[in-house]
């Protein structure tokens, strides 16, 4: 080949691809917008506010109200669901207050966390959110979100978890808290906590801990800023109303490819249920009641589509799905 | 022995001779630059949205990105050598580097239709391989294009562009998920395409330059028009002589220097990790902070290079970790700040501009060009593997003492290593004047 021959092809094929990627992209772009502009495929109430008893959750029904906070109401989880403007990924709500982790695209695409209600902060997150949960009381809040974006590095995996007063006062990563397990100190570099729930005294939480490929179940204190594990192989956290039992999800496979059960772990006697093997979930459970769990469940055909399931806390019935269309849910009680 | 810059295919027919063109750079180097820059929009387009991707549309786990983010970044450094060698050893260092490039990017189709955390793996993995597999040939054939007194500056423009393409790629990422939003196959169709006309323009643009005296028996002299000779040696001999050559005391010295500097840096996402615990600013931009340092990396990767060519590249290449400790002290004093975290990205990418592309000058400096890639593989290795034995020893070091104490114990370290190193790279010269 020539010079010029070369410079001819390699222009074809520049040329190809560019119309290759362009109708691409023009199509994609057209089918979003569409989706975007469709009517939501559920039936939907445009709200201001919620009121009552309901569960609020991150509306996943493809339409125009994608990834919007919307809310049913708690007799009635099935009808018809009130969404309010508000984006978020991961959604938590009390009658006061709600958190939101959400994403602010663009070209710079930063994550932040933003909470509103009663009390009003925001603050910037290190990466992707994860979970979000704030106390009964409405006086402590606290997320998760990966530290991501650096590439190039050899930090590996990494979290940040943010306990704040709904106040405005941080109490920082909590990651730098003192951590006991067994009773002896933990130092390693790899160590991560996440999965933050809340105790009702304003003081204690629980939270995993996780260094060397292993999980524990800790309890946090605010105050002694100490870490001090109660259980092994145990991942996000969720305690009872009553605040007996803690759910969480048990990791019946390995640290690469993990499988993760829900199960019920007793405090008083430290016994554990598997409530239930039918999928593996990676989330926070919710509590519906002191007898019902609620977890979200991305959908296999469809993604970015998930549906929240229930499940009896003592595994007496298997998991049925209560809204469809739906992530991240929170019970809220006035 | 013909261990002699001079000995490089440089000044050969094919190149302009003279004091001006001595100083352009060949338009092979800017063809492999472009070929990186499309490659590099490839891979840093989708390594930017891959934590969105992975969590919130696969649904995968925070543990299962971990691994795959570890992964991503190692794989690498374990093919690097095996790529260099097969390049030596059949003298076709474009047909090895070309088979690298071609491997990550069909490797990138697979995004197209990975939808679990298996096939993601074995997609980044191939991804990753190919990576490993092109560096060392790409290096040795910037060298033999270029000519010898301006061999930094080639490499600087190499890496200018190939960092272009770094900056381009997240922000080209973001932009389409910005308009389309889950455009994430969008995203991935526009990564394939780059990667293969970054492909297409390396196999049809560059030249092979073999380095070997069997290129002039065969009937590639017609496909590589301005192929240089050097060596003008009988093949028994040349293979005999290629390990002991890669045995040869100065390369030596520059591996156990490269392992020594090695070993003090710590990984820039610690650093980033101490200006995100200090600035506001930092921790609000935390996910571009490394988007900052590849812009000055470009920014400074030719005047460094050119520098480097008069002021001496192995001088260039010990005090560029004098910028690399200015980088650590800027992130540990008690400012905070946008200007502390601005200054600290800038040293960090005038680091990464005045050693990453010199170490290969260094490494073909102590070799002939029939062991070229093997002893760029070698040197990177060596860098690789130090660096990651550092991350791991700096992680403890983070935990037991405190960040700022850890900092300023490897800030006092490379202070040390510094004039040592100095001293080693000053033997390994003098050894060569004296063969």
């Amino acid at each position: 080949m020539t010079p010029r021959q070369r410079i001819l092809l390699l222009t074809a094929i520049s040329v190809v691809a560019l119309i290759v990627v362009v109708a691409f992209g023009g199509v994609a772009y057209l089918q979003s917008q569409a989706e975007r502009n469709a009517p939501s495929a559920v039936a939907v109430t445009p709200v201001t506010s919620f009121a009552g008893a309901r569960i609020e959750f991150r509306n996943t029904a493809f339409g125009a109200d994608f990834g919007r906070v919307a809310s049913v109401s708690l007799d009635d989880p099935a009808g018809e669901r009130s969404v309010s403007r508000q984006v978020c990924d991961r959604v938590y709500s009390t009658s006061k207050l709600t958190m939101c982790l959400k994403t602010d695209a663009g070209i710079v695409t930063t994550w932040s966390a933003l909470q509103t209600g009663s009390q009003e902060q925001n603050w910037s997150l290190p990466g992707v959110p994860s979970r979000t949960r704030i106390s009964a009381d409405s006086q402590l809040v606290a997320e998760t979100s990966f530290v991501t974006g650096v590439s190039y590095a050899a930090v590996g995996f990494a979290t940040e978890t943010i306990i704040a007063t709904a106040a405005g006062e941080s109490y920082g990563n909590i990651e730098r808290f003192t951590l006991l397990v067994d009773g002896v100190q933990m130092t390693a570099a790899d160590r991560n906590i996440w999965g933050v729930t809340f105790t009702d005294d304003d003081r204690h939480f629980y939270a995993t801990a996780a260094t060397g490929g292993s999980t524990w179940l800790v309890r946090g204190d605010l105050v002694d800023r100490t870490l001090t594990s109660v259980h092994d192989d145990v991942e996000c956290p969720s305690l009872s109303p009553d605040g007996t039992r803690i759910a969480f999800k048990k990791n019946g496979g390995s640290f690469s490819a993990p499988d993760w059960h829900i199960a019920v772990l007793d405090l008083q006697t430290m016994s554990e249920t598997v409530v239930s093997d039918k999928h593996s979930v990676d989330d926070q459970v919710e509590w519906l009641d002191d007898s019902t769990l609620l977890y979200g469940l991305p959908r296999a055909d469809v993604v970015g589509d998930s549906d929240i399931w229930s499940v009896p806390a003592d595994g007496s019935a298997p998991p049925t799905v209560l809204i469809q269309h739906a992530w991240s849910p929170s019970v809220v009680r006035p | 022995m013909y261990i002699s810059l001079t000995n490089r295919p440089g000044g050969s027919e094919g190149t302009p001779k003279g004091p001006k063109a001595a100083n352009r750079v060949s338009s092979v180097v800017i063809s492999l630059g472009v070929v990186s820059m499309l490659t590099d929009i490839s891979s840093e387009s989708v390594a930017a949205i891959l934590p969105l991707y992975v969590t919130g549309v696969l649904g995968l786990s925070t543990v299962a990105y971990g691994i795959l983010d570890g992964l991503y970044q190692g794989v690498s450094a374990i093919v690097r050598i095996g790529g260099g060698w097969v390049a030596d050893l059949g003298d076709q260092p474009k047909w090895v580097a070309f088979f690298g490039y071609g491997l990550s990017a069909i490797a990138r189709i697979g995004l197209l239709f990975a939808s679990g955390f298996g096939a993601l793996t074995a997609v980044l993995t191939a991804d990753r391989l190919g990576k490993g597999i092109r560096t060392a040939p790409r290096d040795s054939l910037i060298t033999a294009a270029s000519q010898p007194q301006n061999l930094a500056a080639s490499f600087g423009m190499h890496r200018a562009l190939d960092n272009t393409g770094a900056a381009i790629g997240p922000l080209l990422a973001f932009i389409i998920l910005s308009i389309i939003p889950n455009g994430f196959s969008t995203v991935f169709m526009v990564s394939v395409t780059f990667a293969l006309v970054g492909v297409a323009v390396l196999g049809i643009i560059v030249p092979n330059r073999r380095s070997n005296t069997r290129a002039r028996s065969t009937e590639d002299i017609t496909e590589t028009e301005d192929i240089a000779e050097t060596t003008v040696e009988p093949r028994a001999a040349r293979r005999r002589n290629r390990w002991r050559e890669l045995n040869n005391p100065g390369l030596k010295r520059l591996l156990i220097v490269a392992g020594i500097l090695g070993l003090l840096t710590i990984g820039d996402g610690f650093i980033y990790l101490v200006l995100q615990s200090r600035s506001s600013f930092a921790a609000q931009f935390f996910p571009l902070l490394y988007v900052g340092t590849n812009v000055a990396f470009l920014a400074f990767a030719v005047p460094i290079g050119r520098l480097a060519d008069r002021f001496g590249r192995a001088r260039t290449f010990v005090l560029g970790h004098g910028l690399l400790l200015a980088a650590y002290v800027s992130a540990t004093l008690p400012i905070t700040g946008a200007a502390i975290t601005i200054v600290c990205l800038i040293l960090l990418g005038a680091y990464y501009a005045a050693t990453d592309g010199i170490l290969s000058v260094l490494a073909t400096q102590f070799t002939t060009s029939e062991t070229r890639a093997t002893a760029i593989a070698a040197a990177q290795t060596v860098v690789a593997i130090a660096r990651f034995i550092s991350a791991a020893g700096f992680g403890i070091l983070w935990f037991a003492i405190g960040r700022e104490w850890s900092m300023t114990v490897v800030s006092i370290g490379i202070a040390i290593a510094i004039p040592i190193v100095a001293v080693i790279l000053r033997g390994a010269r003098r050894y060569r004047a004296d063969v």
